[in-house]
């Protein structure tokens, strides 16, 4: 199968983790939409891998793994302690600044 | 059609339909469940790539660890919380649909344009030694810098979490067992010396962070552990007053 299918799988789930980043209110939701985007990247980076017969691509998507942990981690500590303050998890009153 | 078009075609369908349905979910559990699913077919096209190691790694990494952290969370912050669906912006949601599109169009059309891929060279070349050979080898000579700056950053992780998630204990719990005692029977009033009422003691919910009733149908403050006050855990206690009970007070003012 022609392996550029891939990368059209991965534009369109890359497209729908950014309309979920903007849209949705809940801060959970709002990561797990930018764990998707890591994800079709991910896929873009696999798929390079095969069409160029070159293992780099796949060392790269096993990176962006790492750091996507690194970030799941220090992000819902962050959604956990602005809970803890503020008693909700939306993005919207978290607007100190804007007042 | 090869067995591996049939994998593709029965499983992308599926993955896209599970991330627009993880947009549309108002529980943040049910999303969460939606995109372990896109994540385990994303672990099976890895696979179907020739890229074992990673299809195994994104099982394990995400759907094992990634997606229990997110539960994890949703458990502190309260399974139940969902989206306000009020637009604090007008017209985001429109515009960010529109933009989406526009954006998705033009990575697809920057494929397209690319050239189709049907000579791909393949990794039967590059796995000959085994596919985990061939990548630690990248991973300890060209990219081993990389590496270990990528170990430092999870350690600066690991400890950034914790100085997030770390709380001061109360004065409560660091003064001793002795002056507890102490402040107990020689304080202002023994009332409570026998201990405080319990809590929950209630029919519809036994839970700790309800107010006892006292036998006039009041409930007591007394009754909840002062951690739960400090947090700001506590149910609304005038809300479990009993309606229509006779109160003490006015009885004996008869």
């Amino acid at each position: 199968m022609n392996p550029t299918n891939y990368l059209y799988l991965s534009a369109i789930l890359f497209s729908i983790g950014a309309v979920g980043v903007v849209v949705r209110r809940n801060a959970i939701v709002v990561f797990m939409c930018i764990e998707l985007m890591l994800n079709a990247a991910n896929l873009a980076f696999v798929t390079f891998a095969k069409i160029n017969g070159n293992l780099e691509g796949q060392v790269i998507a096993f990176f962006t793994m790492v750091v996507a942990a690194c970030e799941v981690v220090v992000g819902l500590a962050i959604i956990v302690t602005i809970f803890r303050s503020r008693r909700s998890a939306s993005v919207d009153d978290a607007s100190l600044l804007s007042r | 059609m090869t067995g591996e078009s049939i994998l593709f075609w029965v499983l992308a369908p599926l993955a896209v339909a599970a991330s627009v349905a993880m947009l549309f979910m108002k529980k943040a559990v049910h999303s969460a469940i939606l995109l372990a699913w896109v994540m385990i077919t994303l672990a099976i096209f890895y696979i179907a790539l020739e890229a074992p190691f990673l299809g195994i790694v994104q099982i394990v990494v995400y759907t094992g660890a990634v997606m229990m952290l997110f539960l994890f969370i949703l458990m502190l912050v309260g399974v139940d919380s969902s989206d306000s669906l009020v637009e604090k912006i007008k017209g985001l949601r429109p515009v960010a649909i529109f933009t989406a599109l526009g954006f998705s169009s033009a990575l697809i059309a920057f494929i397209a344009r690319a050239g189709s891929a049907d000579q791909a060279i393949g990794l039967a070349a590059a796995n000959q030694n085994g596919n985990v050979q061939g990548l630690a080898r990248y991973l300890f000579s060209d990219y081993v810098w990389a590496f270990e700056v990528i170990s430092a950053l999870l350690i600066t992780a690991a400890l950034g979490a914790m100085v997030l998630a770390h709380s001061e204990k109360s004065e409560v719990a660091r003064t001793s067992q002795r002056a507890r005692s102490i402040a107990r029977f020689r304080g202002k009033s023994i009332a409570t010396a026998a201990g405080l009422p319990g809590s929950g003691v209630y029919a519809r919910n036994n839970a700790v962070d309800l107010p006892a009733l006292l036998p006039d149908g009041k409930p007591s403050d007394l009754s909840i552990a002062e951690v739960l006050h400090r947090r700001g855990d506590v149910q609304e206690t005038k809300s479990y007053a009993l309606e229509g009970l006779p109160q003490i007070d006015e009885e004996g003012k008869k």
